[in-house]
């Protein structure tokens, strides 16, 4: 598995999860149902108790999620078994401080036994980066970095120098959140990011219909869905076809 | 410590502060510091900041003489350096007049902030009025419980208060919603954040604007007393009045410093604020510093009868401090600062807020230890008529 190969050959379509919400099974077995439903790649958020880059749908899942009390190794443990029946590839989505608590160099030895392929905070930009990318780069996973709408040329340099796998281009300014339509940004942002890397670039925050996933896919190589599939989640959970609910969600997302 | 000329370049003041924010926020902040820097070096921004800080706030506030309140703790001549007396009565004038005049000079049309005890936002809503700036506050819906006072006070200065219901709805989660309100208005707004917290150049630019507070005591003292204190006592909530206070006076090795945290109930985790006694290094909003948080890294939830000190980070600067040794930090329980306010009021005609009531019962605590003749300022850094009501509901008053 690499993170690369999720864009080999064609488009990637990307789905988000706030790892624990409802409970870690149900996670578990989402992600199974994801790969299945044509994800090229997963995110598993590991909850935070404080994500300012969260708008209130994330926000809410995290909070389901820490009631549980889960530790890193159970979000661990929940990836190894995901990899040893999957070979989508699997990206860690935080904050520093949980990883940093850990053990940077301790995390990414165990994320590298477990079978993890990239790694990614949001509060973390490269100016700080240094040892968390150290760690995770010995570990021979991938660091990926953010690119906002804000970054000037210099600063998506910057950000290219320490990205590995791909580039994950923020659609617009603000937090995460299903939205009507797309930012008119996003071209004229893919090309500046082209311009200074060879890396694939992924576009999110926002996304949340099967056109905006094509928009996307005309312009970059991966389109990634979060708040819209978690709050698809929130909707129906406890209901008995949860699962089948989100995988179904996915492959309309897709457009399959 | 004589040539104390921290941060570096990009924030640190040893290992701590920095900056760890969403990259969206980096290319403002960057603009932020540059607008900064170059505000600090003209003459004419000063003049503006000087002229408000005399006519508006009411500046220089007056180092007061607390005769009874000396001899009520065994002979030390014990000082108060009366940052109640602001206009809007406390500190938070100081930073809120600076930041204010810096996003003007920026172009920026709107400015947010946080508040816990209100404080802080009411010192912003009022330089917003004042300067004619739209005026968004941030405020836990808690603290809008234990203050409301303070938020009807920013509504009648033309500013909208929004409530904040996540987490523990006190500061933190008022500065989680500012910071997002700010990722997503960042190209019109200014976040003017009132404590030395948050990513860099907030720590440097928030201690730079508080620092008039130590350059007048450090006038005033050596006026009366002809001398340098032996000691400086304030309360350490994110740390600005403190380290506005200290930072004149760290280079001058026989003067002693102590920073008072909030002890809350007790010292379990959730029931204090003192992240020098259970908190550890980590991550959160912005900044490297001490907090309070579980062995996860997930943050944890504080208590204190005083919403200004609630908060589960210091300011990284205090951090560095600490670890150096040049400042020595302690933890008052709500009781002895409830004790306290209630003595300062009888002792002294000054009613103080319950934040800086913690600085007013580590004196309590020392001062019996003190040879007669020790000479101490302590930063009274704002008045209590807020905190009037819920002290009487406290102590079971009307």
């Amino acid at each position: 598995m690499s993170t690369g190969s999720a864009f080999d050959g064609h488009k990637a379509f990307i789905p988000y999860l706030t790892a624990g919400d409802p409970d870690l099974e149900t996670t578990e077995q989402l992600l199974l149902e994801l790969e299945r439903a044509g994800a090229d790649l997963v995110e598993v958020g590991v909850p935070f108790s404080d994500p300012v880059a969260d708008g209130p749908v994330i926000q809410r899942a995290s909070e389901r999620a820490l009631r549980h009390g889960y530790r890193m190794d159970d979000y661990l443990e929940v990836i190894g078994r995901i990899r040893q029946r999957s070979r989508v590839p699997l990206l860690l989505f935080s904050y520093y401080n949980p990883l940093l608590q850990y053990g940077l160099e301790k995390l990414a030895d165990r994320a590298r036994r477990v079978g993890l392929d990239a790694v990614l905070t949001t509060d973390l930009t490269p100016e700080e980066a240094g040892p968390f990318c150290r760690a995770f780069r010995q570990a021979g996973i991938d660091t990926v970095f953010l690119v906002a709408p804000t970054s000037t040329p210099e600063r998506i340099r910057r950000i290219a120098a320490v990205s590995s796998g791909f580039i994950y281009l923020v659609s617009r300014t603000g937090v995460t959140g299903a939205r009507e339509r797309l930012s008119d940004e996003i071209q004229s942002k893919v090309q500046e990011v082209r311009s200074c890397t060879r890396l694939p670039v992924a576009v999110g925050f926002g996304i949340s219909r099967p056109e905006h996933v094509r928009q996307v896919w005309e312009l970059a190589d991966g389109a990634v869905v979060g708040s819209a599939l978690v709050a698809h989640i929130e909707q129906h959970r406890g209901e008995r076809d949860l699962v089948a609910q989100g995988g179904e969600f996915a492959r309309w997302l897709k457009g399959i | 410590m004589k040539n104390h000329s921290w941060p570096d370049e990009r924030g640190h003041f040893g290992p701590y502060g920095g900056r760890f924010v969403p990259e969206a926020l980096m290319g403002p902040l960057e603009e932020l510091e540059g607008a900064y820097l170059e505000a600090k070096e003209d003459p004419e921004f000063r003049e503006e900041l000087d002229r408000l800080l005399r006519e508006y706030a009411g500046r220089p506030t007056p180092l007061t003489l607390a005769g009874r309140l000396s001899d009520h703790v065994g002979g030390a001549t014990v000082y108060l350096k009366r940052e109640d007396l602001n206009h809007t009565g406390a500190h938070k004038i100081n930073n809120a007049l600076g930041q204010a005049l810096l996003a003007r000079r920026m172009g920026k049309k709107r400015a947010i902030a946080e508040t816990g005890a209100g404080q802080h936002g009411v010192a912003t809503a009022t330089v917003c009025a004042l300067l004619g700036l739209e005026c968004e506050i941030y405020m836990g819906r808690e603290d809008m419980g234990r203050q409301a006072l303070n938020v009807f006070r920013m509504e009648l200065l033309g500013a909208t208060v929004h409530p904040v219901d996540a987490g523990s709805r006190t500061l933190k989660d008022a500065i989680n919603e500012a910071m997002r309100d700010w990722v997503t208005n960042v190209r019109s707004t200014h976040y003017l954040l009132g404590s030395v917290l948050g990513a860099h150049p907030y720590p440097m630019m928030v201690r730079d604007f508080q620092a008039v507070i130590g350059r007048e005591a450090r006038h005033q003292i050596l006026q009366k007393e002809g001398r340098l204190p032996d000691f400086l006592l304030a309360c350490v909530g994110g740390g600005s009045n403190a380290i506005g206070l200290f930072h004149e006076f760290l280079g001058d090795v026989g003067v002693k410093m102590v920073g008072v945290e909030a002890g809350g109930r007790g010292p379990r985790l959730g029931e204090h604020a003192a992240r020098f006694r259970g908190g550890r290094p980590g991550v959160l909003q912005g900044t490297l510093s001490y907090i309070l948080q579980d062995e996860a890294g997930q943050i944890s939830a504080t208590h204190s009868v005083s919403a200004g000190l609630d908060y589960p980070a210091v300011g990284p600067e205090h951090s560095y401090l600490r670890d150096e040794g040049r400042i020595e930090y302690t933890a008052v329980s709500d009781d002895e600062a409830v004790h306290a306010f209630q003595l300062l009021s009888r002792l002294e005609g000054i009613i103080p807020a319950l934040e800086s009531a913690h600085a007013v019962a580590e004196l309590l605590k020392r001062g019996a230890g003190w040879s007669p003749g020790t000479l101490v300022i302590l930063n009274l850094s704002g008045r209590g008529d807020k905190d009037v009501q819920s002290v009487a509901g406290l102590l079971g008053g009307s």
